[in-house]
């Protein structure tokens, strides 16, 4: 997991450069935000010349799934105290959320212990992340033509990387189709509204095609 | 940093936060209504999309380009079968990045 986030702590420090972002604000958006797909698609955003309240609006958006691993981990940590609890879920991304549920999952320890392995898994992403970044800035510094090479395709390649592998089922095929074919007919819209729609079309078909999915099993009597 | 910097930032921030940290603070058990848990569920996969279609298909900006000579649609297109075949996301990065670049400079 570590090793996998290394290349994308550099990957985002050279983008958020090269995209205009101060090196100061880029090292302050990795410590203080520290959440990889948001600060991509700010950074991305940024680019082209997004408003300020777009990108927060979109940042509430794409973060709102940290609310279901918040729900789900809440059994957990209940009988933690705030000191422990606030960290915690200052941490909580998607890697320290799959490490913790795993470990949270597994017999072999006691509840009361878990949650420093839960701190650990999280410090060291954290670390990681920062120092990748740091390396990245560094990087988009002393190649500052790089953004001319074209590296804003690294986000498309990235965000195919995320997306093409959570395809599995048919309503998330058909949520991405509706999602990228309003945002291409939706592009020239004002303030990146194109965005916003297309995400709230592409969740409603995907909400669809569940239920039509699910309704002739339904009816055949099989709960699969 | 600039002014217009930091209020991003901050706002990134306090929001990220405010999702992460809304539950854990109440400590109570919450359910969604199963609607809603099940639309977050769709959230990245739309979003993430939404950005990847127009900076694929219509990389000026402004109009369609669905021909060969567009690099970041063969290149994309190149990142979805690598995608699809490893599930590996470092693989599909080094390798749509290179074939783009190698595609562009066989264009010139």
């Amino acid at each position: 997991m570590l090793v996998g986030a290394l290349p994308f702590g550099i990957i985002f420090g050279t983008l958020a450069v090269s995209s205009g972002l101060s090196a100061t604000a880029t090292l302050a958006m990795s410590a203080l935000v520290f959440a990889g797909s948001a600060q991509f698609i700010a950074i991305g955003l940024i680019a082209s010349g997004t408003g300020l309240l777009v990108i927060l609006l979109t940042t509430l958006i794409v973060n709102l799934r940290h609310l279901l691993y918040s729900a789900s981990l809440l059994p957990y940590v209940r009988h933690l105290s705030q000191r422990w609890r606030l960290p915690l879920a200052f941490w909580l991304t998607d890697e320290s959320y799959a490490v913790a549920h795993r470990h949270y999952l597994s017999p072999d320890e006691p509840l009361e212990d878990k949650h420093w392995y839960f701190f650990g898994s999280c410090l060291a992403m954290y670390s990681n992340w920062f120092v990748c970044t740091l390396i990245g800035v560094l990087l988009g510094r002393s190649l500052p033509e790089m953004a001319e090479w074209g590296l804003d395709f690294a986000m498309v390649a990235t965000f195919i990387g995320i997306v093409v592998p959570l395809l599995r089922t048919r309503p998330m095929l058909v949520a991405a189709l509706a999602a990228g074919a309003v945002a291409v007919v939706a592009h020239g819209l004002p303030y990146k509204l194109g965005l916003m729609l297309a995400s709230l079309v592409g969740v409603m078909a995907g909400i669809a095609a569940e239920r039509l999915v699910s309704r002739p099993k339904s009816g055949q009597g099989g709960d699969a | 940093m600039t002014f217009h910097e930091i209020i991003l930032v901050a706002g990134m921030a306090l929001i990220t936060f405010a999702i992460r940290y809304t539950l854990f603070a109440a400590g109570h058990r919450v359910r969604f209504t199963p609607w809603v848990a099940q639309g977050l569920n769709y959230v990245p996969v739309a979003v993430l999309t939404a950005i990847v279609a127009p900076a694929m298909l219509m990389p000026d900006g402004s109009q369609l380009d669905l021909g060969v000579d567009n690099a970041y649609l063969v290149g994309g297109i190149v990142a979805i079968i690598l995608a699809a075949r490893w599930r590996n996301l470092l693989v599909t990065i080094i390798g749509a990045m290179l074939c783009f670049f190698a595609w562009r400079w066989w264009l010139g």
